[in-house]
């Protein structure tokens, strides 16, 4: 095993150990924070697949806009539950159970769908060349986006502007009238 | 490229979030980042129109403006409702 797919697995494993941990864990505050590691980890495997500009837009946008956002509504909006863990009630308990048994059944459909795969065969994988290690795939990105994809572009960019103008509208403060 | 077993596993880890409104947020997140490193990983093998990580870009794009969209309808219903357990919220309940 060379010391790429060492390190490959070693960041897939830190991506999965950390996701079940923010999932599992009970204190918010850390989960969000352990969401950092996911998040960071993550970049690493996009890296992997040579998709840098990726991994770097992944950090920046998540680890800079999102989490922050996410600590800012959650400190707004926690002061009961900082200080106490919230009870375990019956029916919340066994949401819990049927939420596992569901997802450990998805996630053997997934596994098995794609064992039977066999995915390195696909035709069109063979036949596209792959990304090298020396392309510059900023380049190719920028060239992508301002001319095959210029339309998913620009409702991108309208469907932000919709969005930030929803959430701004949907967080100001009612008037007193 | 055995990435896609892997990111499976953490998007269906995140489906059992269902304790507190903004973990849900996290969970949710978790899923569209398992989609996004699929993306990725198959936009390996396509070099011509790079169709794997434009998408994957635009992916990350909506991600963010629903989280934002998201966090500002958490902040409201906690406006009106003092908590963010989604399970206490059933106003619209009969």
């Amino acid at each position: 095993m060379s010391a790429e797919q060492l390190i490959f697995y070693f960041f897939g494993a830190l991506t999965l150990v950390s996701a079940f941990l923010v999932v599992s864990m009970q204190n918010i505050v850390r989960s969000i924070f352990l969401f950092f590691v996911t998040i960071f980890s993550l970049a690493a495997m996009f890296v992997f697949a040579l998709a840098d500009f990726i991994a770097v837009t992944q950090v920046v946008i998540y680890a800079g806009g999102v989490l922050v956002l996410m600590l800012f509504a959650f400190m707004l909006s926690n002061r009961e539950l900082l200080s106490g863990l919230q009870s375990v009630k019956g029916s919340f308990k066994l949401n819990h159970f049927a939420g596992l048994i569901l997802a450990l059944g998805f996630l053997f459909l997934i596994v098995t769908a794609i064992n039977q795969t066999d995915i390195l065969q696909l035709s069109w994988l063979r036949q596209n060349p792959g990304i090298g290690e020396n392309d510059n795939t900023i380049h190719q990105i920028g060239i992508h986006t301002m001319t095959g994809y210029l339309l998913p572009f620009e409702m991108v960019s309208i469907f932000l502007m919709m969005a930030l103008i929803g959430a701004a509208h949907l967080a100001r403060k009612e008037k007193k009238s | 490229m055995l990435i896609s077993a892997g990111l499976f596993c953490i998007g269906l880890y995140a489906v059992l979030t269902k304790r507190n409104a903004i973990q849900v947020l996290i969970g949710i997140e978790f899923m569209i980042n398992a989609a996004i490193l699929n993306f990725v990983a198959f936009g390996k093998f396509d070099k011509l129109n790079g169709g794997g990580q434009m998408f994957a870009l635009f992916a990350i794009v909506l991600a963010a403006a629903g989280v934002a969209v998201a966090l500002a309808i958490i902040l409201n219903v906690y406006k009106h409702f003092r908590t963010i357990d989604p399970a206490r919220i059933d106003t619209l309940k009969d």
